[in-house]
């Protein structure tokens, strides 16, 4: 038998890796949040009502309509709407410690958007509280080229 | 509207690892549903709900159906969804007249991977994928906003996870059950910061199957058959941030389509794989406190990934059956943080 | 960066997922049988039609299927296909075919392929025998049938295999 191959009482077990190396098009309006992001900047889309989403979407999730053309920059401050804590973070994961997930709305945006917060302990956490976001130094346009939020005026 | 029946239900043991394949699985579940039903095979239509991501074989929906017999060919259809999306659409096919029977099944084997990181696959791929929140970890989200704006405790929450465990004792398919005291609950380790290990469901692996009867052909077959006398679905945003997850629009309004407003509701069968989802569900379907919440301890006691939502409607189904409901509604449940919801009213009468 | 000014029009998101798949009842019954060099294969109980590998299951009746049946290593191709392109997972040389094969004593043909034969010689009705790996080299996976080559019998007539295409 080999190695990779288990018997667990008469039934046989192996390891099995599925696999998906995809790349995919991001179509003008997400492009134009990962164009920012590589460029270290946030922005938003405005909905023909005004509100501002962010990340920015294809149509108001309200109405079904599509955006406008208009896009604001927003943050790169904002508020977490709410939190949970990450106590033993899995490999893929943003950070190697443990953090928070947070949905953060950023100044200027009606929507949030998750991302993780590096606070170190949950007892730094609190809804209302105000993060910034964290940049890599090497950007790609990519949800990852902000490394993770932390607190303000750390 | 075509009057349209459960007329039998049969579900596998939840457990939390099984080493038969699907098909085997499956088998002894479908059996035991279509012998029953009373009803011969083929049946008219045949409809199943799985995702193969769960166990990590694509195209395992493809094998399952040796379970259903699938020669000579069959009309059938599948949805890579709960499995009461799937009874969903044998009931739409029945309502064309294009059928009269419909079998209705589905399966989920979680335990050979990591399911909560699985479910990140379930996400806009875009912004949120690549960044692999796990399941437990969003559920947490949506508790922690909902607890803060409710007033709510996570006592509460434990309350919801000790009632639901001892209803379970009388399931025996249950993967939890037993006396459990929130004091003790309350004392174990958070796992996602504010939910503990007792509000989210247990991963385990099973499959669900029932039989759909039309009209008088019902009426032949079962003694008291389940009529289903309204359901529906509906689906909110899949952006986190654009949703208010403390109340479930959805489920309020698929209640509202479904009638479940017109006449008093014995017992409600909910799909929350988390305590707090139950405490929103409960208000968005105007559940009184006089209604019986998950006699079978609901899907925090089992939670068979794609076949829950269906087990919810067999499950309602036999307290119809066993006459001690005149009125059920049940509930399914799909996506993150209860994003998309089914309501189903069904009558013995 | 070169491309500073253009836009980004796609982002990678590798997806990879792991697993500890189980192979089930029946096949791995199956399975152990190729780790002591025997082929395994499952009788319906309705229609009898033996089945290899087996799944627990009949698909055309919907019935489980227990009893198990030791089968012959040589049987009869029923189709094949040249393959003139190298694949990462088959370590095989360029060109072989890729077969079905009718193990005697078996209602569904069993996915192999042959060597020890040019590949314009390989035919529908040719009789093959599989070629395993050394004894004590054998395991609990299908690598321990390497190939099938042709036992030199007569061909079987269309007219036996039409059933099994």
């Amino acid at each position: 038998m080999s190695d990779l191959v288990r018997d667990e009482g008469g039934v046989l077990t192996a390891p099995h890796v599925l696999e998906y190396p995809y790349r995919r098009s991001v179509g003008p309006v997400l492009g134009r949040f990962f164009t920012a992001l590589r460029d270290g900047r946030l922005v938003g889309v405005k909905t023909a009502k005004g509100r501002v989403l962010v990340p920015p979407a294809e149509y108001d999730p309200e109405t079904g309509a599509a955006v406008s053309d208009a896009f604001v920059d927003v943050g790169p401050g904002g508020v977490v709407t709410t939190w949970s804590w990450v106590s033993r973070p899995r490999a893929k994961q943003p950070l190697d410690r443990p953090f928070a997930w947070a949905l953060i709305r950023l100044d200027g945006a009606d929507t949030a958007m998750l991302h993780a917060v590096d606070a170190g302990e949950p007892s730094r956490m609190k809804t209302g509280m105000r993060v910034v976001p964290r940049w890599r130094a090497e950007r790609v346009g990519h949800i990852g080229d902000i490394e993770c939020f932390q607190p303000e005026g750390e | 509207m075509r009057e349209v029946a459960i007329v039998s239900f049969a579900q596998a043991p939840n457990a939390r690892r099984e080493l038969r394949n699907e098909v085997e699985i499956l088998m002894p579940v479908v059996q035991e549903a279509v012998a029953r039903s009373g009803i011969e095979r083929p049946f008219d239509f045949t409809c199943s709900g799985s995702s193969d991501f769960l166990q990590g074989q694509p195209f395992a929906f493809v094998m399952a159906l040796d379970a259903a017999g699938a020669w000579p060919p069959i009309p059938e259809s599948h949805v890579e969804m709960d499995g009461a999306w799937a009874l969903y659409e044998a009931w739409v096919k029945i309502q064309t007249g294009q059928a009269e029977t419909a079998l209705v099944y589905a399966f989920g084997k979680s335990s050979p991977g990591d399911l909560p990181e699985v479910l990140a696959t379930q996400l806009d791929p875009y912004v949120l994928a690549p960044l692999w929140p796990d399941a437990v970890s969003l559920a947490a989200l949506q508790a922690r906003a909902y607890l803060e704006k409710s007033g709510h405790s996570e006592r509460d929450l434990a309350e919801v996870a000790a009632r639901s465990r001892r209803s379970a004792k009388s399931n025996p398919n249950a993967t939890v059950s037993g006396d459990y005291e929130v004091e003790k609950l309350l004392a174990t380790p958070h796992i996602a910061d504010p939910l503990r290990v007792h509000d989210c469901a247990p991963v385990c692996d099973g499959a669900v199957a029932m039989v759909l009867v039309a009209g008088d052909r019902a009426r032949k077959v079962c003694e008291r058959p389940a009529w289903i006398r309204g359901i529906d679905h509906r689906i909110e945003p899949h952006s986190l941030g654009a949703r208010d997850l403390t109340v479930s629009v959805s489920t309020r309004l698929a209640a509202e389509k479904a009638g479940v407003g017109r006449g008093a509701v014995d017992v409600a069968e909910l799909h929350a794989p988390f305590t707090h989802q139950e405490l929103i569900l409960r208000d968005a379907l105007g559940l009184g406190a006089n209604v019986k919440v998950n006699p079978s301890g609901g899907a925090l006691c089992a939670n068979p990934m794609m076949a829950a939502g269906l087990a919810r409607i067999g499950e309602a189904a036999s307290r119809i059956w066993d006459g001690s409901a005149r009125r059920a509604v049940a509930h399914a449940t799909s996506g993150p943080c209860l994003q998309q919801n089914l309501v189903c009213v069904l009558e013995g009468a | 960066m070169a491309d500073e000014a253009k836009p980004v029009t796609n982002i990678k998101t590798p997806m990879r997922l792991e697993y500890r798949y189980s192979a089930g009842v029946a096949t791995s019954r199956f399975l152990r049988g190729i780790g002591q060099g025997k082929i395994l294969g499952q009788r319906c109980p309705s229609c009898r039609k033996v089945y290899v590998p087996p799944r627990g299951s009949c698909p055309r009746c919907a019935v489980p299927t227990v009893e198990e049946v030791e089968l012959s290593d040589e049987g009869t191709i029923t189709t094949f296909a040249i393959v003139r392109v190298p694949s990462e997972n088959i370590d095989v040389p360029l060109p072989f075919a890729s077969v079905h094969v009718l193990l005697d004593g078996c209602d569904i043909p069993f996915f192999s392929v042959v060597q020890e034969c040019p590949v314009d010689q390989i035919r529908i009705g040719m009789r093959v025998q599989a070629v395993w790996v050394p004894k004590e080299e054998l395991t609990s996976t299908l690598q321990s049938i390497r190939y099938f080559k042709p036992t030199g019998e007569p061909d079987v007539p269309f007219e036996k295999l039409k059933e099994f295409l």
